[in-house]
Formats: C-alpha cells, sequence, structure tokens
C-alpha cells in the first residue's frame, strides 16, 4: 500500500514537473509582452526600463529558473497588467465560475435523465426519436454560435433576459454570489443553458442506454412479474441503477466546466476564470496564464491521485496486483 | 366624506408628484458597454487608451484637450511661456477635491512626484513628466515650470495625467520637488487605494463608486463640479470584449450605448432604431518599407537587393495602390483616405495635402526605370485583430500590388505576434496603424520616420529604420521651438518632405463609430475616447 502510495506520488509530481516546462516554455514562445501594455508614445528608454522591470530581459533559462524558485514557495508571480498576485486574481473569478458550472450541471442532471428515461423507455415514439435527434443537435451546435443565438432569441428579440453580465451579486461568507437575487439568476440562465446544453446531451444518451440496458436485466423482469406498478418499476428500480455511470462522466465533466468554460464566458461576457483566460492570453499576461494553466493540472493530478488511491482501498485487486508488478 | 375625497387626492397628488420627479432621475443613468476594460482606476498606472479614457472622468487635468485634441483650459486658466525653458501655469481658484480639500499648486507638485513612484506600471507616465526639472509654487495658484531644454510639447504633455490631492494623502508641509525624488512627502498612495477607492479623489465630473473588475465600474456625478455638471447622476461602464455580444447587448437594450461596433453591424444597428455617431480619428493606418537591411526578408528575385532602397519602387507602390477603392469597398466608406500622417486639420498638417492618385501604369514604369520590370516577390506583414478590418486591407493591398508585377502574399497574424515580428524586423513592408497621442505633427514623424536614436528618444517606432539626417533635424528643431506658429510651419516642411521621399505611405485615417439608443447624442472624439461628459440627451 504504502510502495504504491509513494509510487503514485512520485508519477503525480513528475507530471507536474513536466506540465511546469511545457508551459512556460510554449507561454514563454509567444510574442513580447511590453508591445502589448505600454503605450505607443513611450520611447526606448522607457521600453527597456519596463523590459527589465518585468525580468523578460533574462534569458529564458533564468526566467524558468526563478519561476520555479517562486511557485515551490507556493508563489506563481504577478500579472502583468494588474501588478496583483496571479493566483490571488484566478481566485477572485472563481466564485462566478463555480455557480455557473454548477448551475449548468443542474441542468444537465434535471433535463438529461428524465428525456434520455423516456427515450430509453419508449425508444421507437416520436418523443424518444425528437429527443435522440434533439440531442444530436446539442452535441454538434458550436458553443460560440449557439450562445449568441440564445442572446438573439432571449434578449434582443422577446427581450425577457439580460443579454451579458453578471447582475446584482449578494456576499455570503465574504464570497459575492448571483443565485440569490432575481437579476443576478436571470443574469445567470443563459450562460447557464448555454454551458449544459452539451453536457445535458450526454446524460441524455447515457440515460437512454443506461435505461435500455437496465429494462433487460432478471430484477426488473423479476419486479414485473412480482406486478409492482411500472411507476415503481422506473423511479426505483431503473433510475437508480442507471445514475453510476452518469455520476461518473459528470464528476468529470464538471471539471473541465469549471477549467474551461472560456467559450460561455466569452460570448455572455461573464466575469469568471475562463474570461480572465482569454483575456490574458490577449494582453499576453504570461504570469496569468502559466498560473492558470498549472492550477488547472494540479487540480486534475490531485483528483486523479485521489480517485487512484480510493481504488486502492476499495478493491483489493488492485493493491494485490500492484504489489506483485 | 369630503375629508375622505381630500386624503385620497392628496395621496394621488403625491404619486403622480413622485412619479414626475422619478422620471428625470431614472433617465438620468447611463450605462455604456465598452470594448476593452481598463487595467486600473489609478489614474498614473497604465498610460494606455482605456486607462486614459477612464482617469478622465474623475481626475482632471491642468489642460484639457477637448474632441478635436485641441488645448482647454481645465485646472490651469491660463499658460505661457516666461523663457524657452520657463513655464508659468494659472490655477482655477475655488475648486475642490471629491474629499473637500481645496485644489491648490501644492497638488500637482505632489501629482508629477506620485507619477515616478507607481509600482509596476506597466507603462509608466514618466514619458510625459521627465521633461520637468523644477517645480516652483510662486503663489498658492500660480506654478512656475522648468525645462532643461526648450520644451513646447509641456501644456500637450500636462494635458494627459490627472492631479491628485496632496492634503488627501497626508501631506501637511512643503513638499520639496526634484526629478530624483521629492521631500517633504512620507508615502505614495497605492494603485489599489484607487481600485477600492479609499484614495480614489479627484476634482473631475464624476466621483467613484463601484469597481468591479470585469464586471463594472460604477461613478457618480460631482455635485461640486467645478465646470458644467454632466447630465447623468449615475455612469456605469460594462467591459464587454466580444464584439457581437456587445452589439447584441445594446440590442436587447441592456446598455445605452457601445464602443467600436463592428463595421459590417452598423447597417444593422441603424435599422433596428438606433444612432451611430462617427468621427475622423488621429489613427492613421500606413505601410512601412525595410529601409536598411539587405536582403531583406519575404523579398525574392531580386538577386539579394532590396528594392525599398530605391525611392522610385516606393513610389511605385504608392501609385499601385487605390486608396479610395480601399475606404469604399473595405471600410463601408467609414475610413479617409490618407495623404499625411495626420488627418487635415490637426496641428501641422499640411492644408490640402493629397495622396498619390491611383496610377497602376506609372507605377510599372517606375519599377521598370527601376530595374524591376520583371517585377519581385514580396510578403507583407499584418496584424489581423488590431486596427478595423485590418487583415482585408492588406489583402486588398496585395492585390493591388500584384497587379502592377510584385507578386504579394499577405502574412496576417494576431496582434502579439505581429508586433513581436515586426520589433524584430522581419518585414520588408508591414501595415500598421499610430494614433496621434498629442494631436500634433510631431508625435507621428517623431516615432515613425526619425532616425532611431535612444538618447534622444527618437524612432521609437520606426521599425523600417529610414534615416534622413535633413528630416532628423528639422523635427528636432520643432521639438525646441516654442512658438506655436513656427513651429506648426517647421513640422509642415518636415511632413511634406518625409511624403515627398516615399519614407512611409499613409494609406487612410480611421474613423472611429459608437453606437447609442435613440434620445442620446455623442460628440466623436479624435482620440477615440469614450467619456460621459460627451453623452447628451438628443434635442
Amino acid at each position: 500500500m504504502l510502495v504504491y502510495f509513494l509510487r503514485r506520488l512520485g508519477q503525480s509530481l513528475f507530471v507536474i514537473a513536466a506540465m511546469a516546462v511545457l508551459v512556460f516554455i510554449g507561454v514563454y514562445a509567444i510574442g513580447n509582452p511590453i508591445d502589448m501594455m505600454i503605450s505607443p508614445d513611450a520611447d526606448q528608454a522607457e521600453m527597456e526600463a519596463a523590459i527589465a522591470r518585468l525580468g523578460l530581459d533574462k534569458p529564458l533559462w533564468e526566467q524558468f529558473y526563478i519561476f520555479v524558485i517562486n511557485a515551490l514557495q507556493g508563489d506563481l508571480g504577478n500579472s502583468f497588467v494588474y501588478a496583483t498576485p496571479a493566483v490571488e486574481l484566478i481566485l477572485s473569478k472563481l466564485p462566478a465560475t463555480l455557480e455557473l458550472a454548477f448551475l449548468a450541471l443542474l441542468f444537465a442532471i434535471f433535463l438529461g435523465v428524465p428525456l434520455g428515461m423516456i427515450a430509453g423507455l419508449k425508444p421507437d415514439s416520436i418523443a424518444g426519436k425528437t429527443i435522440m435527434t434533439g440531442s444530436i443537435m446539442g452535441f454538434s451546435l458550436p458553443n460560440f454560435w449557439q450562445g449568441m443565438m440564445l442572446i438573439l432569441l432571449f434578449a434582443v428579440v422577446l427581450r425577457w433576459l439580460p443579454s451579458t453580465g453578471r447582475g446584482d451579486t449578494v456576499d455570503v461568507l465574504g464570497v459575492p454570489v448571483s443565485f440569490l437575487t432575481w437579476d443576478g439568476l436571470s443574469h445567470m440562465l443563459l450562460p447557464a443553458i448555454n454551458l449544459a446544453l452539451f453536457k445535458t446531451s450526454l446524460v441524455i444518451r447515457l440515460a437512454r442506454a443506461g435505461t435500455r440496458e437496465v429494462m433487460l436485466q432478471d430484477y426488473v423482469k423479476f419486479a414485473r412479474a412480482k406486478g409492482l406498478s411500472q411507476r415503481r418499476i422506473v423511479l426505483v428500480h431503473i433510475a437508480k441503477n442507471i445514475m453510476i455511470p452518469v455520476v461518473t462522466i459528470l464528476g468529470l465533466e464538471l471539471g473541465s466546466m469549471i477549467a474551461f468554460a472560456v467559450v460561455t464566458e466569452t460570448v455572455f461576457a461573464w466575469p469568471g476564470m475562463g474570461k480572465l483566460l482569454i483575456d490574458s492570453i490577449q494582453a499576453l499576461d504570461r504570469p496569468v496564464v502559466v498560473a492558470y494553466l498549472m492550477l488547472t493540472v494540479f487540480i486534475f493530478i490531485l483528483i486523479n491521485f485521489v480517485v487512484d488511491m480510493l481504488y486502492c482501498v476499495l478493491d483489493p485487486r488492485v493493491r494485490l496486483s500492484e504489489a506483485k508488478a | 366624506m369630503g375629508n375622505e375625497f381630500m386624503r385620497k387626492s392628496t395621496l394621488l397628488c403625491a404619486v403622480s408628484l413622485a412619479a414626475v420627479l422619478a422620471t428625470p432621475v431614472a433617465a438620468q443613468e447611463l450605462t455604456i458597454g465598452l470594448s476593452s476594460e481598463p487595467s486600473a482606476l489609478d489614474p498614473h498606472y497604465h498610460n494606455l487608451g482605456p486607462n486614459n479614457a477612464m482617469r478622465r472622468h474623475t481626475y482632471d487635468s491642468l489642460v484639457l484637450q477637448d474632441e478635436k485634441q485641441q488645448l482647454q483650459p481645465a485646472l490651469a486658466t491660463s499658460w505661457k511661456p516666461v523663457d524657452d525653458t520657463t513655464w508659468e501655469f494659472k490655477l482655477r481658484e475655488g475648486v475642490t477635491f471629491h474629499d473637500g480639500s481645496p485644489f491648490t499648486a501644492k497638488d500637482v507638485v505632489f501629482t508629477v512626484c506620485r507619477i515616478p513612484t507607481v509600482e509596476d506600471s506597466p507603462s509608466s507616465f514618466t514619458v510625459y513628466t521627465k521633461a520637468i526639472t523644477d517645480m516652483q509654487i510662486k503663489d498658492s495658484h500660480t506654478l512656475i515650470l522648468k525645462t532643461a531644454k526648450p520644451y513646447p510639447l509641456l501644456p500637450v504633455e500636462v494635458s494627459t495625467w490627472g492631479v491628485l490631492s496632496a492634503t488627501a494623502n497626508g501631506v501637511t508641509g512643503d513638499i520639496g520637488f526634484s526629478p530624483d525624488g521629492c521631500t517633504g512627502v512620507d508615502s505614495y498612495p497605492k494603485t489599489q487605494a484607487f481600485n477600492d477607492g479609499s484614495k480614489a479623489f479627484g476634482t473631475g465630473p464624476f466621483k467613484f463608486k463601484e469597481f468591479t473588475r470585469g464586471e463594472k465600474i460604477v461613478l457618480e456625478r460631482n455635485e461640486n463640479y467645478w465646470g458644467t455638471k454632466p447630465h447623468w447622476q449615475t455612469v456605469t461602464f460594462r467591459p464587454i470584449t466580444s464584439n457581437g455580444p456587445r452589439v447584441a447587448a445594446l440590442l436587447a437594450g441592456d446598455v445605452d450605448m457601445i464602443d467600436k461596433p463592428p463595421l459590417q453591424d452598423l447597417e444593422r444597428i441603424k435599422s433596428e432604431g438606433f444612432e451611430v455617431a462617427q468621427g475622423l480619428s488621429n489613427r492613421v493606418i500606413y505601410l512601412h518599407f525595410d529601409h536598411e537591411q539587405e536582403p531583406t526578408p519575404g523579398i525574392d528575385g531580386t538577386d539579394g537587393k532590396n528594392p525599398f532602397k530605391d525611392a522610385r519602387v516606393r513610389e511605385a507602390v504608392s501609385k499601385a495602390i487605390n486608396r479610395e477603392a480601399i475606404v469604399a469597398r473595405i471600410m463601408g466608406g467609414v475610413a479617409v483616405p490618407a495623404g499625411e500622417l495626420l488627418p487635415q486639420g490637426m496641428f501641422g498638417s499640411t492644408p490640402g495635402a493629397v495622396h498619390d492618385s491611383y496610377d497602376p501604369d506609372a507605377a510599372k514604369k517606375l519599377l521598370a526605370d527601376a530595374g524591376y520590370g520583371d517585377g519581385f516577390k514580396l510578403v507583407l506583414g499584418s496584424p489581423n485583430d488590431r486596427y478595423i478590418n485590418d487583415a482585408q486591407i492588406a489583402q486588398a493591398v496585395a492585390q493591388m500590388l500584384t497587379r502592377v508585377g510584385i507578386e504579394t502574399e499577405v502574412d496576417a497574424m494576431t496582434k502579439s505576434t505581429f508586433f513581436a515580428r515586426r520589433n524584430k524586423y522581419e518585414f520588408s513592408l508591414y501595415m500598421a496603424g499610430w494614433g496621434s497621442g498629442t494631436g500634433e505633427m510631431s508625435s507621428p514623424l517623431r516615432a515613425l520616420v526619425a532616425t532611431r536614436d535612444k538618447d534622444k528618444g527618437m524612432g521609437g517606432t520606426n521599425r523600417g529604420r529610414y534615416s534622413d539626417a535633413e528630416l532628423d533635424a528639422m523635427i528636432e528643431e520643432a521639438l525646441a521651438t516654442v512658438d506655436d506658429d513656427k513651429r506648426e510651419s517647421i513640422l509642415r516642411q518636415a511632413s511634406q518632405k518625409a511624403m515627398e521621399n516615399y519614407a512611409i505611405l499613409p494609406l487612410h485615417y480611421e474613423v472611429t463609430p459608437w453606437a447609442y439608443r435613440e434620445g442620446l447624442s455623442y460628440t466623436p472624439r479624435t482620440d477615440q475616447y469614450t467619456i460621459a461628459t460627451g453623452v447628451k440627451p438628443a434635442g
């Protein structure tokens, strides 16, 4: 067990180190941040001073060395544009992204599972076929275009919902959240739907496949033979058993919704982490981009590490085969 | 019975009165969707367009640049050169900062002292203060500024930075001015103090109310403003950086006004009952040649020679380009063909300056005379997300050049990559733009065609490395001539000289559009800034 733990820990650290090199070199290969930030009126002396202040005159290996030494002490650098610590900047945008991702997750579950089950129970009905066709649309529409269409329909033509921005927020334990006011919630609806459509389609497909499979199981047949109502069979025996793959997949997808809601946040001017990432890439705000990617890498590796350790605890076969290897 | 009727009618009266009162209050709110967000609300943190435009709302400067970038009195009521290196500024009396402290000459000294101390400034305002070698307070409302050399740009430069209150920042005694660090100031306010509002005290028409990065900036009318009070009680700026969603936010009625609507959407915006204001900007789009390297990158078929060293080839390029067609077809008429680096009517532009007319036959002949009758191959560098329709313009230029025998391929890329490559001299011909921050000809001449010289601060953006000693001498002379009329005539001559030698090819001046709901009006600004005091109810 301990050997397994140490080996996985070593692998994780190696991945983090490799990613640090890739991300740093990748980001530092693009452009020159000074060109993006400095006023064109600045003369050469002024420009050189700015370059020196940001440490951009040092050779790449030295910049990387400084970055690594600081990162080991938990400091991922200051934003070039805002002059505040990059991690602080990213974390300040986290609540907006989190609440959007969770609302989208709720949509995906509460729309996707029932629709998928209907499609699975009655695959040949018109409803079933419509749902499946709709889910293909949800998969294939480009996120950006779909967001613009939502804005056009609900904000410009119907004027039911606001087009962009975050709306009123309320502080809960010092964290600003939108979902507690109607104004805030109405601003969240469109981006959340946009973010949820793809995931909903995914859940519909999983739920449908699961339903069809479970319906053929012996215990469903037995329940039916026992004379249980259709309602009870569907809601208790089928619903429970199809949830396992749905929950697994959504757990993974939640991570990507948090880290990469870039397109949705840009279209809806939602002040979350994805918007910050895009803005920072355009402004060549290297420390923010590097910190963002490193945080993402770290979170994914941490999740995987925990999951692997849990497998090991839960399933003796993993433990045994690893011990032999 | 009668009593009850009375009460009811009073109530009705009160309600209708409240309604009447409430209407104008609601109408005094303005929401503007911005294409780019300022990086901070500190007036001295980042010398860049979005920050400078936002600064104008809260912090006044001594001198004001109006819509046409002409200088107007602001915190200074008058200014004059006493001799070649001394200027006297008379300051406005009876002005107070947002915290109530009175405005005096000491506040200006404090401001100039603070500018070099701003931590981690991405683009410092010291470019606009370093000419000041000494500041003397003659009396509480008279200020003497000294420069090392004759410096005619001083009034323009003091218009670029906002004035802070010394009292509000804890200065009690006198301040001893020195360019290397002032005495008498314990500490300067940090950038954060302006973002959270704790030190956000200027004398401007609006006061700081709220700032949430990425979401909104809210400003409130300054009821004690010394000038014309703005119409708006509250102004909210919302950054919506993507073009489509910004237009949608206007059409949906979520914002009253947006800046920089895409040209292709202007018709749609107008047809939905919204209005568009557009005005000539100070930004010229130009082509710059490589005047230095031989062989030069991207050129093929000249046996290693750099054809652009020959003025005839540069002239041929100019004559091969149909500027009217570019403006009409690609810019939808929303641009003006350029014959100089600064639009007509601005300081130092030559009245009636015209561009070369489109003449492909003359271009072919010039190429043949220069020994390139068979043409050559060329790569034209251009950004594709920096200027209005930039990549399409580059494509059009390439086609026009190909037609006269210069087989041109466009290498268009995102701005961050483009500027980095340009600054490494990787293009023999590139397209870029220049906005004149000072509103006078010395700005583009000094930056784009003066010989690169770090010590003199010349040629900062001259990435074609054009060099002409006579032209340099003229620009330097202009920059040392305090008399406005004399300076303007020297600048005109210098500009004509640069144009005659085809040092650089101006294509057109950008026209900046703004779009807003019916019932508003906006006076377009040459500096492309969006300023809420310029937004007025129509009629």
